[in-house]
């Protein structure tokens, strides 16, 4: 009389590889729901980290100055650029909508609020991270992977303070300059479409736009800005300061810290808005 | 407005005995233990570092010479075991105190680790201007000194991807002794550079050795620089000190993997 097995039409070694293979199943799937939630330790013990580090001397001015030349000053161009095209694509969409039913006349005022709350700070924190963010995760991944972040340590220099600091508070300054800017851009270029090239009353855009927007709203916009600025330094640092692997792991940490801060600036973007219009989040 | 410059984390004196510069021991190692998760790297080191000498570490790929360098400078903190510099325990030591005494090290790095968008100049300038309150010209005139004392002096305005192996390597050790640290540590300091380049670097370690009284710790595989410039030399096997000794003890050593090194890397005394 054999033994009994408990699956006797499955070979024992068959039955324990597909356990392993469950098994493994199992850990990838948790690792992947958890990852967010390690992601977001991380970042607020590096913010800790940074507040921590950023209260104590030395201010290193020269590297504030070089961080917000960096980010507020090289990305002038690249928001005006896309500022005067989002704001003649809203013109055109708008004023195309309104005809519909005789309403062109609130173009104006529809373009200025959207570009104060929403498109202004949203549009310039993607320009932001697509062009200083992820120069910041470059540099400070290839400083990580060629030693000179362990080399500061060994000179009894804390990287954070030195690295890291720096950038969040250019982030929290310029962002919302640069926000301010997209928004008189914008303006300028909703103007010339709905006005040149559609043929609004100028006298009427400009009165409905100053009727409907106000410091409140631009307020909003600048709030946001500055959120957004301290996350997308904070996700650049993070990957850029943990970087590993070599050259193909900065390119990793890049591809990453992009993602996840045009990521995080829209979440962002809709729990700010709840928050600062006492609508809930949900 | 000094308030605002000031490094919290300034040198601090080490509580050592009076007489602590006589003793010929400058480090010791005891029972250092260092795992990764389950793979246990260092699993004991016990090692003696001399005081003024050229002390290296050798042992094969994956021996953990590069994880006891990263212990012995505190960029880890062992798992272990004591690390006892003129009798003040470095493994022990956290935060702001391990910041102030990180001055006692000086670090040179296998790819030199020099800062990219800076010049030579600024590079060697730079633990200076961090941690001393020199003027412009005492820091120029230092730098100076220093680039002249290892024959780079005449590159100080360049970036150092503008410079060779061998001159990273001298820069990153005039940056290493700038703050007149008393142990240099090198990290394979001649791997993948060529033969001439290597015997460069070589004199570079004995140079630095004699012109400024420092303890030298080498970590490296590479047994013809062993022959050329150790003082004292240990064998790093499996995580543990499998023998120690003058390079001649070592190279007439019987243990069995440090003899079988040695007789593959085809090196003798002669």
């Amino acid at each position: 009389m054999p033994d009994a097995v408990p699956n006797a039409s499955e070979p024992p070694e068959k039955t324990s590889k597909l356990r392993e293979a469950a098994r493994e199943g199992a850990d990838w799937l948790a690792k992947a729901l958890l990852a967010p939630f390690v992601e977001i330790g991380e970042l607020s013990k590096l913010l800790f980290q940074a507040v921590f580090w950023g209260i104590r001397p030395p201010y290193r001015g020269r590297l504030f100055v070089e961080s917000m030349e960096f980010i507020g000053i090289g990305s002038i161009f690249l928001v005006s650029l896309t500022a005067v095209f989002v704001g003649g694509v809203l013109a055109l969409q708008l004023v195309d909508g309104f005809r519909d039913f005789g309403a062109e006349n609130q173009s104006g005022a529809v373009i200025g609020l959207a570009l104060a709350r929403e498109v202004g700070p949203v549009f310039a924190a993607l320009m932001v991270t697509s062009r200083a963010g992820s120069a910041m995760t470059t540099e400070l991944g290839s400083m990580r992977v060629t030693n000179q972040i362990d080399a500061l340590v060994t000179m009894a220099v804390e990287p954070v303070q030195y690295l890291v600091v720096p950038r969040i508070v250019a982030g929290f300054v310029m962002v919302p300059v640069l926000t301010m800017l997209f928004n008189i851009v914008g303006v300028f270029g909703a103007f010339f479409v709905a006005v040149s090239l559609l043929g609004l009353d100028p006298g009427v855009f400009m009165d409905r736009l100053r009727w409907l927007v106000d410091w409140d709203d631009v307020s909003q916009g600048l709030i946001k800005a500055m959120v957004f600025g301290v996350s997308l330094t904070l996700i650049a640092c993070r990957q850029g300061f943990y970087a590993k692997g070599g050259a193909a792991g900065v390119g990793r940490a890049t591809n990453r810290a992009v993602v996840h801060s045009a990521i995080a600036i829209l979440m962002l973007d809709y729990l700010v808005t709840s928050l600062v219009l006492g609508e809930g989040f949900f | 407005m000094k308030l605002f410059r000031r490094n919290l984390i300034r040198p601090v004196r080490s509580p050592r005995p009076a007489d602590a510069k006589d003793d010929p021991i400058h480090v010791r190692i005891r029972n250092l233990h260092k795992s990764y998760g389950d793979h246990h790297v260092l699993r004991g080191v016990s090692l003696d570092v001399h005081r003024g000498k050229t002390n290296l570490v050798i042992g094969p790929s994956g021996s953990g010479k590069t994880v006891l360098m990263r212990q012995l400078v505190r960029l880890e903190a062992p798992d272990s075991g004591e690390l006892l510099v003129d009798g003040v325990d470095f493994a022990k030591l956290e935060g702001l105190d391990l910041a102030a005494r990180r001055r006692t090290f000086g670090m040179v790095f296998q790819m030199s680790a020099l800062f990219d968008s800076m010049t030579v100049f600024d590079n060697v300038a730079f633990p200076l201007r961090e941690h001393t309150d020199l003027s412009r010209k005492e820091v120029r005139d230092r730098v100076m000194d220093r680039l002249a004392a290892l024959g780079v002096a005449g590159a100080s305005h360049k970036l150092p991807a503008q410079l060779s192996g061998g001159m990273q390597k001298r820069v990153a050790v005039a940056r290493a002794m700038i703050l007149e640290s008393e142990i240099l540590i090198y990290d394979e300091p001649t791997t993948g550079l060529d033969p001439i380049t290597t015997e460069m670097v070589d004199d570079l370690i004995v140079e630095a050795e004699e012109m400024f009284g420092v303890t030298s710790i080498v970590i490296s595989h590479d047994m013809a620089s062993v022959v050329r410039i150790a003082n004292y030399l240990s064998f790093l096997h499996q995580g543990q000190i499998a023998a120690t000794g003058t390079p001649d003890e070592l190279l007439r050593s019987e243990h069995p993997a440090t003899a079988e090194f040695i007789r593959a890397s085809r090196v003798t005394l002669e």
